[in-house]
């Protein structure tokens, strides 16, 4: 079990901030893939990866990073603070 | 070294003045503060920021030391607010304390484009024609390229 987190509007496309996810994925590409195949809010909110961010426990990565150990998976858009 | 996160609104001066009151160990001190900016084409009724609570903190952490591994700085403070805003609030401040300068000019900047696209916050506005989340720009990308020179 991993928990995953969504933030800004892919928290308001998939509809919840968060939820604990049950998976067989190794990387994160995998993970999203499970997520799409779910329901078509989570393909909506995955529709285009260049512009879905991801932190794996609260660390910047990449969609390649393996989730195997993981706590926390986040996805978010590119970050807008200032 | 001060990292704050609080939805509250602050005092720019207060801060500045606690910041750096009692220091004779600095010759510089910069500050910056982002502000909610209004527009007459589209006006801004709100804006609401989220941020990752714990990642914040955590990336915020990081950028500042190596803002402090690359100049010499007294000392640091950094606030950022998260919640409803409105027009005219401050965002966020940085301020930098250092023996020259130089190093508090250099890491102040750092710091601002740091904080813009390496911290996770995001910023949604509320305008009359709609809401919209803000878009990330290509420049904010771009302007930390110069840093690792």
């Amino acid at each position: 079990m991993v928990e995953v987190l969504y933030f800004s509007w892919v928290r308001e496309r998939i509809g919840i901030p968060r939820e604990s996810v049950d998976t067989k994925a190794n990387t994160v590409r995998q993970l999203v893939d499970e997520l799409k195949a779910r329901e078509p809010r989570y393909d909506m909110a995955f529709s285009d990866l260049s512009s879905v961010r991801v932190a794996i426990d609260q660390e910047l990565t990449d969609f390649d990073a393996p989730i195997s150990g993981a706590r926390e998976v986040a996805f978010f858009p590119p970050m807008t603070g200032g | 070294m001060p990292v704050r996160i609080q939805s509250n609104l602050f005092d720019i001066g207060a801060e500045i003045e606690a910041f750096q009151s009692g220091r004779t160990d600095a010759g510089a001190m910069v500050s910056f503060c982002g502000i909610v900016r209004q527009s007459e084409d589209a006006p801004l009724s709100r804006m609401l920021i989220e941020h990752y609570a714990g990642m914040t903190e955590k990336s915020i952490r990081k950028i500042e030391l190596e803002a402090r591994a690359k100049w010499s700085l007294v000392d640091c403070l950094i606030i950022h607010r998260f919640g409803e805003l409105e027009p005219g609030d401050p965002i966020m401040m940085v301020a930098t304390l250092a023996e020259h300068r130089s190093d508090a000019f250099q890491a102040a900047e750092f710091l601002m484009d740091y904080l813009k696209s390496r911290a996770p916050f995001w910023k949604k506005e509320f305008r009359t024609g709609g809401e919209s989340w803000v878009a990330s720009k290509e420049s904010d990308e771009a302007a930390l390229e110069r840093w690792s020179e």
